[in-house]
């Protein structure tokens, strides 16, 4: 087969581009003193933060699925006006910088915000620095990638098997649960991952709304800023950590359901 | 114990305006050229489209009615379609696709199952039950999709080009099999097709309709022998001219005269079949009280004969043998004589 010649220009350039992603990575692995990796990640400090940081991000998945999946349905299948107002609306955390989604939560959430000083006053309910605000948070920054992605699932989808359903008799919820969902499976699980690890990685929203509480809103990014200034070896075997979990999804991804050609 | 649908609705460039009615047991077979609404109406009776105004009643319930307001929806009619390309959950295997329905209707699981296996036997595919539908040739997903459709018991089931998603090697076998277990279904059974033989084939009574209107309606018998459209005539392989009957002739509407036995009064449709006509190279001399010329505008092979396209005061379509067309040294373009005789004129009111 006859081999297309690569042009030397494009060749440096991303040869340039790859290591400039690259050389970073190499930095951790290489400068992480892996002698202590295993006192540094069994310290009780790391082993709360690692804990708190799953059942925040884990949390925050379920919220987007429970609530993210009705307004994907709701944008890709009823006309409705303002839909794309809405829709750029509630995908807005993907591109605010998430110090200001922290910022507005607590103008919202706070004990003086629009809804936390009636939460606050009529159930004695406080958010912000809570376990709770750390889950807000991070639902806040990460949801959208959720639904933006089963929305996209449930656009490209065959709507005619849902119509095929209806003549078997299947009653909407039916249909709903019983082949719209399985149908678009692989897009509801890329959405499910990518808002995991976005939730994961959360850092600016969660420490500006639930602060840095160690055990209750110190999540894994926050103790690895942190560690930085106090004890850095720690923070780089931490850095490693989300560097890996982060890898493993991505690959897992493409290979599985992003379909890498 | 019947059909009873009179849709009439707009979607883009269709303009469907069709009344159909079927009696218990009948199977219907609507055909007619794509786009000429045949599967919208099917979807209408289905209560997946809206329409604008009309009704659709099975067995004297009213499904739909545009006056009154009612509306049954799509999963409460007792329907079974299978669609063009089947559709069979791609999640499911092929004994819960069977079973789909009849779990969506209340059926335990455990019925649900036996009646399923029964219909996957019916249809041949017990051995299939655990396979998904990918699995599955095209033959076979059309059985299991006739079968899901079926386990429900509906009344009414619709078919929407049932075979042509196969190719041709196995079309007519899958027709076979089509046709037995229609006939043992005792519902009200209505197929859509675009194809004449599959419909002659399947069904008691032709539809046809041609940019959502009804153009014909009988027996295939009734049809084919008396074709009411350029479209069935071109099914059918005949030529079709209208005009005014006045007693042994018929003055066709774009001017020349024909002459045809059994022409008595009024607006008429005359029935030439190609084989009837015959080509001659110089004006011919002889009986035949239809002599015309013209141009031979195409000449096709079709098996043993050849089909030629004659041009001229009378556009027809005359068959030849193949020596015929070797004597006669006719190639596409060259002059021509037709001649026909005024027995061979079929002659019936429009």
């Amino acid at each position: 087969m006859r081999r297309e010649r690569v042009p030397i220009v494009v060749l440096v350039l991303a040869a340039i581009g790859a290591a400039f992603f690259i050389v970073p990575l190499l930095g951790l692995i290489v400068r992480s003193p892996w002698r202590d990796a295993v006192t540094a990640l069994t310290a009780p400090e790391t082993v709360e933060a690692l804990k708190l940081s799953l059942f925040a991000s884990l949390s925050a998945t379920a919220a987007g699925l429970v609530l993210g999946v009705p307004l994907a349905w709701l944008y890709a299948r009823v006309e409705f006006p303002g839909r794309n107002l809405l829709r750029a609306l509630t995908t807005l955390p993907m591109v605010l910088p998430p110090v200001v989604g922290g910022i507005a939560l607590l103008l919202a959430f706070g004990r003086r915000g629009l809804v936390g000083s009636w939460l606050d006053s009529t159930f004695g309910i406080t958010l912000p620095f809570t376990t709770a605000g750390v889950v807000m948070a991070e639902t806040f920054v990460a949801m959208p990638f959720l639904i933006l992605t089963v929305e996209a699932g449930l656009r490209s989808m065959d709507r005619r098997y849902e119509e095929a359903a209806r003549t078997l008799g299947a009653s909407r919820w039916r249909v709903f649960t019983r082949v719209t969902l399985p149908l678009i499976g692989p897009s509801l699980f890329a959405g499910a991952v990518l808002c995991w690890a976005r939730a994961l990685g959360e850092f600016g929203a969660t420490i500006t709304f639930a602060g840095n509480f160690p055990g209750v809103t110190q999540t894994m990014p926050l103790a690895v800023y942190l560690l930085l200034e106090t004890n850095q070896e720690a923070s780089y075997i931490l850095s490693l950590v989300l560097l890996l979990v982060s890898l493993v999804v991505l690959v897992g991804l493409r290979d599985r359901w992003l379909g890498s050609a | 114990m019947s059909l009873d649908a009179s849709i009439q609705l707009t979607i883009g460039p269709l303009n469907l305006e069709m009344q159909v009615t079927i009696d218990e047991g009948e199977v219907v077979a609507l055909l007619g050229p794509n786009g000429a609404g045949k599967t919208t109406l099917l979807r209408a009776v289905a209560g997946l489209v809206p329409f604008r105004s009309g009704h659709v009643r099975l067995d004297g319930k009213v499904l739909e009615d545009t006056a009154t307001g009612e509306y049954v929806p799509t999963e409460r009619r007792p329907i079974g379609f299978v669609f063009q390309d089947y559709l069979l959950f791609p999640h499911l295997s092929v004994l819960e696709n069977v079973a789909f329905g009849l779990r969506s209707r209340g059926t335990s699981r455990q019925a649900a199952v036996e009646i399923a296996m029964r219909w996957l036997d019916r249809v041949g595919l017990k051995s299939y039950a655990g396979s998904k539908p990918a699995e599955l040739s095209g033959g076979q997903r059309q059985r299991v999709a006739l079968a899901r459709a079926l386990a429900p018991d509906p009344r009414l089931l619709l078919l929407d080009e049932p075979l042509a998603a196969l190719d041709v090697t196995t079309r007519a076998d899958v027709r076979r099999d089509l046709k037995r277990h229609l006939d043992s279904f005792e519902g009200i059974r209505l197929v859509v097709t675009h194809d004449p033989i599959e419909a002659v084939a399947l069904a008691d009574r032709l539809i046809v309709m041609e940019n959502g209107r009804l153009v014909q309606s009988g027996t295939p018998a009734e049809v084919t022998e008396r074709p009411r459209s350029q479209y069935v005539a071109d099914l059918v392989g005949v030529n079709l001219l209208r005009g005014e009957a006045d007693h042994g002739s018929v003055k066709l509407a774009s001017g020349p005269v024909l002459a045809a036995a059994g022409a008595e009064l009024g607006e008429v449709f005359a029935v030439v079949h190609p084989r009837a006509i015959a080509i001659h190279r110089t004006h011919p001399e002889g009986s035949p009280r239809n002599v015309w010329s013209g141009r031979a505008s195409s000449i096709e092979l079709l098996g043993n004969r050849v089909r030629v396209r004659i041009d001229g005061e009378v556009p027809l379509v005359a068959e030849v043998t193949p020596a015929a067309l070797k004597e006669l040294n006719l190639v596409e373009g060259g002059e021509v004589w037709l001649s026909f005789k005024a027995t061979d004129v079929a002659v019936y009111p429009a």
